[in-house]
């Protein structure tokens, strides 16, 4: 292996804490489903990472398994923000507030 | 330092930076989906110095194509203005769970030196099309099954969802 499997797993750790703070921080719903798909390709990079460093390539097989999740996600996501934004007028996810109470 | 290392310590670098301009970009939304673009082709260059050939291929295909434009189109379809999101109401929430996180993934940092095990090396094909065809038809054909249902209930949930109005 190139680098240290640590170097790997501490990338993948700072880029899924750069998503979770794009999903907590923002306000558009289009981005905060982007942080979200960041989120998902970190932890693609720690199962690729981790089926490198065993040889095994069952995690690379569930790194397919979270990219068809992704986008199944992704096409559902965005059917809802349009449908949202048909009724509200506007992505941002403040002022949707159907199931608070 | 190898040569294969440089490159990826290099493409870690270009994906951590190319993520905080997504993250950070507030505004412009197309900008932002850029920088995603950006962030997984360098994800997609690591996975081949990992060894993870089709993995990469399918990464720059379905993520960097097909998601992405996804993304694109939505933002261009609803044509949002950049200036349209005021300050939060409600900051201290946000800012403890950001403080939070960030002292997790210090620690998380700080763990992970030593604690892994060794590596083996890669046999002959590892990562190739053969390889990862028979697994993913031999070991895990129950998943890659189950994953053509999840597929069908994504695609009638989108267009109903897409179709209607919600009230």
């Amino acid at each position: 292996m190139l680098v240290p499997l640590e170097h790997v797993i501490a990338l993948s750790a700072v880029i899924f804490g750069i998503g979770v703070i794009g999903a907590v921080t923002r306000r558009n719903v289009i981005v905060i489903l982007m942080s979200i798909e960041l989120m998902l390709n970190a932890v693609n990079l720690a199962l690729v990472g981790f089926a490198r460093a065993w040889a095994n390539p069952g995690g690379q097989v569930f790194v397919l398994m979270v990219i068809t999740v992704a986008a199944a996600e992704v096409a559902v996501g965005l059917g809802i923000v349009i449908s949202l934004f048909r009724n509200r007028d506007s992505v941002d996810v403040e002022e949707v507030s159907l199931l608070k109470w | 330092m190898s040569t294969g290392a440089f490159l990826f310590y290099l493409f870690a670098a270009v994906a951590i930076l190319a993520s905080l301009g997504m993250v950070l970009n507030i505004r412009n939304t197309v900008a932002s989906a850029m920088s995603l673009v950006v962030a997984m082709i360098s994800l997609g260059a690591i996975y081949v110095l990992l060894e993870a050939y089709l993995v990469a291929a399918i990464q720059i295909m379905v993520y960097a194509g097909a998601i992405v434009v996804l993304f694109l189109f939505v933002v261009m379809l609803l044509n949002l203005r950049s200036d349209v999101f005021p300050v939060a109401r409600s900051r201290l929430p946000k800012i403890f769970g950001i403080v939070l996180s960030g002292w997790g993934l210090f620690v998380f940092l700080r763990l992970l030196r030593g604690t892994l095990p060794a590596v083996s090396p890669a046999p002959e094909g590892y990562g190739g099309f053969r390889e990862l065809g028979k697994a993913l038809f031999t070991r895990y054909v129950l998943p890659f099954e189950a994953t053509s249902f999840l597929l069908l209930a994504a695609i009638v949930g989108a267009v109903i969802l897409a179709k209607r109005r919600i009230d």
